[in-house]
């Protein structure tokens, strides 16, 4: 048995050391947040936090996770209460099938978390590593920039559009 | 009458409209002055164009995402921080007011135009043994680049090297103006090698080491140095690649970046090969020609060496080699622990992509008994390019690992490191891996 600090809880997992941490979260843990795209970390759709920085977690064996907090879009908000990205992506719409979304939101909350204000060339620069196939980018780049400036104006939760709940 | 009344009024309005252009076209407007942009023959802007590119001239004067040769970029010395100029041709914060003859004398004899002495980071000792016509046609290059109004930052240097008169000192030791003689026992392309090497491309500033005051060796031409934070290999004969160079690989590899067998282009060689892929073909491949011949032919270590590495090489798995135990005695050995735990990394984190038969998905990982960066003096190298991988420029597609900053744990990546060398080559352990991953860590 091994024990993780996963969004806030301590959480047991029964799972070879060797195992990408992707695939103790949608395998044992049901957090299917994280999605596998590639396997080799080309892509990013598998992004969660691991102490505080955004990590490929299918090239992330649980063996190396150790005591340090981890992070997955589950821990960021729910539908009814979503986060400051999350409620960002809504307002801007940013998602087309949505596959990569998760990645990008973890890999954006590691730099908001670090770095509250950003500038749009650090933004590109850190979004960098996740691939949209949808190209989306541009749309993605508008909802990290809200979150930042939503986070930075000391509103809590900012705005969705029109109230929207399009999760 | 009436056919004269209606000339009158075709007549006069016209009349009115022709005296009026009359007028208008005579009212005297203020003088400018004529802008000073002086004028260069096509080909000879694209001589420094090319010459340019091989000079990685972008990669101090030009900021990333910033406008072309405008300065700004900081350059970390062990005396301090220098920031590159701003070159384009604007009056007050660029070379505007330059004539030929200033830059001339700045290139040759690194005096600015206004006689204060410059910083050899900018390599005044290499570009001096350029030819004129060359020099004149960098001074075409840059003479016709957008000027940009962009003042450098103030330098940060160590006590008491603002002063700059102490460059006179400097330059007496290692400054040797003027052009080289060819060497008429070698070949042309040889020779254009060693004029681009020793001049424009200033090889050397890299990857000779340097002594306390910051020469370069002359002893140790091309025998490895440092280049921000990075061990530039050697070059000459104790190159240490494993699979020993050849014109062709050279040629490739400065051109694209990545040549099978040999490892792919990080850090601040990342911008030299940028640079040189747009550079005259023939130019790049000359330079090989250049390098190769100073490596020498393969010594029968080395050739051992390969032989030793493309064995372990063939292995399906890197974990399946058993180490050499050749290893020096009088080195520490890596515990059981720390070899433990690199392994395991490895296995997880890497083995994915470089153990044989990942080729299709991983697009040829290289095989590590074969990257240059384990065979290198100290880890420097592999510690950076673990941690932030290999990003192709922005626009090139192709070279790619991902960044492990933040997966592994500062001891985790010592493990790994100290791992790999004990896997992949036949050399003694690096000492005190953790300590250098500690030093090497990127700020968050």
């Amino acid at each position: 048995m091994t024990t993780i600090n996963l969004n806030g809880r301590q959480q047991q997992v029964d799972a070879d050391p060797a195992t990408p941490l992707l695939y103790v979260l949608r395998d044992d843990l049901q957090l299917n947040g994280a999605k596998f795209g590639c396997g080799l970390g080309q892509c990013g759709a598998c992004t969660v936090m691991v102490g505080g920085q955004a990590v490929l977690s299918c090239l992330t064996p649980l063996s190396v996770v150790g005591e340090r907090p981890v992070k997955t879009i589950e821990g960021l908000g729910t539908i009814d209460k979503p986060g400051a990205l999350q409620s960002a992506f809504i307002a801007e719409q940013a998602a087309q099938c949505g596959y990569c979304i998760p990645g990008m939101i973890m890999r954006a909350q590691a730099l908001l978390e670090r770095k509250p204000s950003p500038t749009d060339a650090e933004i590109r620069q850190h979004m960098a590593l996740n691939l949209c196939r949808c190209g989306t980018h541009m749309r993605i780049l508008r909802a990290v920039r809200r979150a930042a400036d939503s986070l930075q104006a000391g509103a809590a939760k900012p705005e969705t559009s029109n109230g929207q709940r399009s999760i | 009458m009436r056919r004269r009344r209606l000339a009158a009024e075709l007549f006069l309005p016209l009349l009115a409209v022709l005296l009026l252009i009359g007028c208008a076209s005579g009212l005297p407007l203020d003088p400018v002055a004529a802008p000073s942009r002086p004028t260069f023959a096509r080909e000879q802007v694209r001589q420094g164009e090319l010459l340019a590119a091989v000079g990685n001239c972008g990669s101090c004067h030009t900021l990333r995402d910033g406008p072309p040769f405008a300065g700004g970029v900081p350059l970390r010395t062990p005396f301090g921080t220098i920031y590159g100029t701003n070159i384009t041709p604007e009056p007050e914060t660029g070379i505007g007011l330059w004539s030929e003859a200033a830059f001339r004398r700045a290139m040759r004899e690194g005096v600015s135009r206004d006689g204060h002495l410059l910083y050899p980071a900018f390599p005044y000792n290499h570009f001096t043994h350029l030819s004129d016509g060359d020099i004149s046609a960098l001074y075409a290059f840059v003479m016709t680049r957008d000027p940009v109004h962009r003042a450098a930052p103030e330098n940060r240097l160590v006590f008491p090297l603002g002063f700059r008169p102490l460059l006179a000192g400097w330059n007496m030791l290692y400054l040797r103006p003027g052009p080289l003689a060819p060497q008429e026992s070698q070949s042309a392309e040889w020779n254009r090698g060693a004029y681009l090497v020793h001049g424009a491309a200033h090889c050397a500033a890299c990857h000779s080491p340097r002594d306390g005051l910051g020469g370069e060796k002359p002893d140790a031409f091309l025998a490895g140095g440092d280049a921000e934070g990075w061990h530039a290999t050697a070059l000459n004969q104790q190159s240490p690649s494993p699979v020993p160079w050849t014109v062709d690989a050279l040629a490739a590899y400065l051109r694209t970046g990545i040549v099978p067998d040999h490892a792919m282009t990080a850090g601040p060689m990342e911008d030299v090969v940028h640079n040189l892929s747009r550079a005259d073909p023939a130019d790049v491949r000359a330079i090989a020609t250049f390098v190769a011949a100073t490596m020498g032919a393969p010594t029968p270590e080395r050739q051992s060496r390969e032989t030793a590495a493309r064995a372990k090489a063939a292995q399906p798995a890197l974990a399946t080699v058993s180490p050499a135990a050749t290893a020096s005695a009088s080195t520490a050995q890596p515990d059981a622990a720390t070899l433990g735990l690199g392994a395991s990394v490895y296995e997880s984190g890497c083995a994915s992509c470089h153990d044989i038969g990942r080729e299709l998905s991983s697009n040829t990982a290289l095989r590590l008994p074969l990257a240059v960066a384990l065979h290198l003096p100290d880890p420097r190298n592999l510690i950076h390019i673990i941690r932030r991988g290999i990003l192709p420029p922005d626009g090139e597609p192709g070279r790619w690992m991902p960044p492990f900053e933040g997966t592994l744990t500062d001891e985790q990546l010592a493990a790994l490191v100290t791992w790999l060398r004990r896997q992949g080559t036949d050399a003694p352990a690096w000492p005190d891996v953790i300590r250098t991953v500690k030093e090497t860590g990127i700020a968050p």
